[in-house]
Order: C-alpha cells, then structure tokens, then sequence
C-alpha cells in the first residue's frame, strides 16, 4: 500500500488531534477555569494589590510591570500543566497505544495537542489582558509592536509546550506529570526579572535570573508595550524559542517512537 | 495470518517472552491463555507495533513487525487491556476520530462509525459521552474503535476483564461474529472458560513461553478423559462399588461418599447395571468432563 504520509497527511493528523483536544478543553470547562481564567486573575489580583506597595520598581510603576510579567508566567504554567498532564493521561490510558497502533503520523498526536494549547494560551492572555486593563495597565507602544509581543509570547508558549511535551511522555501518571511540570517551573519563572528587580538576588541567582529566557521574554514585552526598544531582549528570547523548540521537540518524538511501556 | 517464531523479550533483564512459537490461521479465532505475568500483553504489544522485541521474528500477514511497522499497523486493530476510549467524546466522536487517523474520509468514516454502534448495540447512546457508558458499553465501543480501521488481524487484550457476566456474554457474541468479515483474531485471557467458548485455536503460555497449543478440545484431553462419580446411599459398600468400578477404569478413588473412576462415557450404561446387580445403591450420579481449569492446571503444574 502506499505509505499517506508527508506534510500534507502530517498536518491533516495533526488537525484531527488538535480537534479532539479542543473538544476536550470545551467539555472539561473545570480545568478551562481553573487555568485559563480563575488562576491568572487571582495572581493578577494578588500581586497588584497585595506585594505591589511592598515591591519598588525602576520607574515606579509595579503595575506596567507586573502584567507582562503575569502574562508571560500564567502561559507556561497553563501550556506546562496542560501538555504534560494531558500526554501522561493518554499514555496511561492506553488512548496512546492506539494512536501508535495507527498508521498516522506519531509526531502529530504531539503537535496537534499542542497547538490546541497555543489555543488555550490565547484564551488566558485575552482574560489577564481585561484583568490587567482593570488594574490600571496601559500599552503606550504602537500597535505593530504590542502585535508583536503577543505573537512572540504565544510562541514562546509553544516552545515550552514542547518541554512540557517531553515531561509528560516521561512521566507514569498525570499526577507524576503535573508534580515534575512544576516543580521546575515555578523556581523559573521567579527567579527572573518577572517580580523582582534582578539586581537584588544574590550573585549566582542573580547570573541565573539575567540569563534565563523567562527574563528576556518578559524585558522584550514591557519595552514593546510601553514604546521602548527591547534592544538584545527581543532576539535573546526568539533565539530561545527556536532553540527549545528544535531541541524538545526531537526529544518529545523520539521519546513517543520509541517508549515502550 | 500471524506468526511468531523463537520471540524474546527481557524488560531489565526480566524475561517476559522467551523463545515464543505461535502460528494463526487466517479467518480464525485464537486465544493466548496464561496466568498475570505470562507475557501476554508483551506479545500482544509486539505485534502491534508498540514494542520491539529482542529478538525472533513476528510478522503480521506476511509483514515484519520490526522492519515495516507502518505497513502492518495498516492491517490491524488493537483493543487493549485498558479501555482506550476518550471520556470526553462521544461514542460517534470516538469512533469517527480514530477512522480518520486511519485515513478514511469524513463520509466514510461516520458511515462505518454509525455501522459499528448499531452492530454493538451503542446505536441509542452514541451522540452521549462516552464517560457515561457503564463499563460493558465502553468496552464495546473500544471493540468497536479497535474495528474502525476494518482490520485483517484483531488483536483484543484481555477483551472481557472485570466485566459482569451479562455484559461477558454480550461481547463475547459481538467477538464470535467477527470470523464471518474474513478478521483474524488473536486474544488474550486469564479465562478458561472466554478461551473455550471463543478460540478454535487456544496456545497455553507460561513465562514467556508455548508450552501446549491445540484446539479447546486436544487440551481437555490432554487432562485426561470423562470420569464417573457415583454417591454411594451406604459409604460401607465402598469396597464393593471400588471393585465394580475398577472394571471401567484404572484405580477408582474414594473420597467421602464418591467414588471417582476414568471412564469411557459409553460405559456408563453397563456401569450402572453392574452396581445394580452386585446391589450397590447409589443417590447420585454425574459424569465429569475435564474442563480447560483441568487442562491448564495439568499444563502449568497446578501453579496458578
């Protein structure tokens, strides 16, 4: 018979699996909630109103500061949560096996569940935006460039997506997927510039937090949506992107080809 | 159909296939019968392109397993231990979704869906999520997914486990129809009584290997032939009934009030006129064929 395969059937795999998902996050409306609203507005909330008098910034505006950070922080933990929990599930529910038994593309199981993440992450970012106009932020920046900065965050989403990929096609249960996707990410992405100037860590957090991509990505978003040049922010963090993307994303499907429990 | 030749696989050095012989016939049922731990599921995992073995060969209508994967998953279905089905989903949705990762187009694939649904009586709850089906019902609709790729070669893991009777017998019928399409079957069960009811063709496996293989009925012979009980009225006519009885069979065993011989079961007749005669009265009578419990616990030396 003849191998369907190629782009064309890839993408076609890949859009029936993206559909399914989708589904899934419109039916599961507990989790949408729970990710995608209740816990960015609480951050929101909590930071603006509960640290924001404590935490002084350059420039003297927590709130212009804190959104993009919020911003960029609720994506990964949403597309972390989200993809390796949701893989780990598949896997131990044997829905994995019978993908793999198909003669589809493997790949596409992975990136159509991604990309409805991307989805999911674009959701987020529209409520934390009414929340953080609420509070008080702004965008001064041209409408090119706050274009720009959303494109470039859910990108970066998506870049992560593919460690959370990976982490969850490790993991034996989404209990263990949901404990490992975290346990990294929530050190990194507070230990950057996102809530705390990185001038007052000390030294070797400090050389961490300077160089982490979370850093550049957040420093690229206040510029562009304040009117600033982000300067090396902006391709610090595109480079990051690719970098994480190419690397897990050959990971995540080598895994997937290869596991065998 | 499928064939299996000298397969190996160790886990960590835990050897779960050692050496493993199997041959299907095409259009046929097969059953894999051993207890936890035989290396059923790994044989099962083989073949469907899930895990690659050590070594051996196992090919599936013609086609190597390891070298071309893609063109046997073309061929089969896979119904595995655990339900594969998405809660979330309807039946239809189900059905459909994993038509179309086979490949089939949107028309055809809701056409063999609504098909299969009607065919596993899922016709009236297919528009419900599949989250809501009892444990019966969902495990017809996985049968039902594991057929969307119309498949020459089926393999169903453990098709029946923790299910209640009612719904074994409903999907054991729904299995037995398969043959008629032209499906190969191979299937996995702890269940004697799932492998003689369904296989015509059942291979015993313990650790990793074939140690008998034969229809339901070469097994049971293997455990020996028919018995005769008889319950005497007056256990001290034993010896009496013990003598009378050993004309039929070798050693007749007692055992409180019964007294148990092999016998050919058209002798039974002449049996009882003897015990008449030689005025033994008995309050009960039975002939006991060996089932496939006997069979396997004869095979694996009881420890199961």
């Amino acid at each position: 018979m003849n191998r369907l395969t190629g782009p064309r059937w890839w993408l076609r795999d890949a859009w029936l699996m993206a559909g399914r998902n989708s589904r899934r996050i419109v039916r599961a409306p507990g989790l949408l909630l729970m990710y995608a609203l209740i816990q960015p507005v609480v951050f929101i909330l909590l930071f603006a109103y509960v640290f924001g008098g404590a935490i002084k910034v350059p420039g003297g505006d927590y709130v212009q500061a804190l959104i993009p950070a919020v911003f960029v922080q609720m994506i990964l933990f949403s597309s972390i949560g989200a993809v390796a929990v949701g893989l780990a599930e598949d896997m131990s529910r044997g829905v994995m096996d019978r993908f793999r038994s198909l003669p589809m593309t493997r790949s596409s199981v992975l990136l159509g569940r991604i990309a409805s993440e991307v989805l999911r992450s674009a959701i987020t970012l529209a409520v934390m935006l009414g929340c953080g106009l609420l509070v008080g932020f702004r965008f001064h920046g041209s409408p090119g460039l706050i274009a720009a900065g959303f494109g470039l965050l859910l990108a970066f989403g998506f870049a992560f997506s593919w460690v959370a990929a990976w982490i969850g096609l490790m993991a034996r249960s989404g209990e263990a997927a949901q404990g490992l996707g975290l346990v990294w990410v929530l050190p990194f992405t507070f230990v950057s510039s996102a809530f705390v100037p990185t001038a007052t860590m000390p030294g070797p957090v400090r050389a961490f937090a300077d160089h982490s991509p979370v850093t550049a990505m957040i420093d690229t978003l206040r510029a562009w949506f304040s009117g600033r040049d982000a300067g090396d922010a902006a391709l610090v963090t595109a480079v990051w992107t690719l970098a994480l993307t190419a690397v897990f994303m050959t990971l995540a499907v080598l895994r997937l080809r290869r596991t065998s429990s | 159909m499928i064939r299996v030749e000298n397969l190996r696989k160790a886990y960590r050095g835990v050897v779960a296939l050692d050496g493993l012989d199997l041959d299907v016939a095409e259009g046929s049922i097969a059953a894999l019968l051993g207890p936890n731990g035989a290396g059923k599921s790994t044989l099962i995992r083989i073949l469907a392109t899930l895990l690659r073995p050590d070594s051996g060969r196992a090919e599936v209508g013609g086609r190597s397993v390891t070298a071309q994967p893609y063109q046997v998953r073309a061929l089969i279905g896979l119904t595995g231990q655990f339900t594969a089905v998405d809660d979330l989903l309807t039946g239809h949705e189900n059905l459909v979704l994993v038509g179309r990762l086979y490949r089939l187009s949107g028309k055809e694939a809701h056409r063999l869906a609504d098909e299969l649904l009607g065919a596993f009586e899922l016709g009236g709850v297919a528009g419900r999520r599949a989250g809501t089906y009892s444990g019966g019902m969902r495990r017809r609709l996985d049968l039902a997914a594991g057929l969307m790729t119309r498949p020459r070669a089926l393999f169903l893991d453990e098709p029946t486990t923790g299910l209640d009777p009612r719904s074994r017998r409903t999907l054991w019928s729904a299995i037995r129809r398969l043959p008629e399409q032209g499906t190969t079957i191979l299937l996995t069960t702890q269940y004697l009584e799932e492998a003689d009811r369904l296989a015509s063709a059942v291979t015993v496996i313990d650790r990793g290997r074939a140690i008998a293989t034969g229809t339901p009925e070469q097994l049971k012979a293997r455990a020996g032939g028919a018995r005769a009980e008889v319950v005497l009225a007056d256990p001290r006519q034993a010896p009496t009934a013990t003598e009378v009885m050993s004309r039929y069979g070798a050693r007749p065993t007692l055992e409180g009030e019964t007294v148990t011989v092999p016998v050919a079961e058209s002798a039974l007749p002449d049996l009882l006129r003897d015990l008449d005669t030689a005025g033994v009265p008995i309050t009960g009578l039975a002939l006991r064929r060996p089932t496939l419990d006997d069979a396997f616990l004869a095979l694996t030396g009881g420890d199961s």
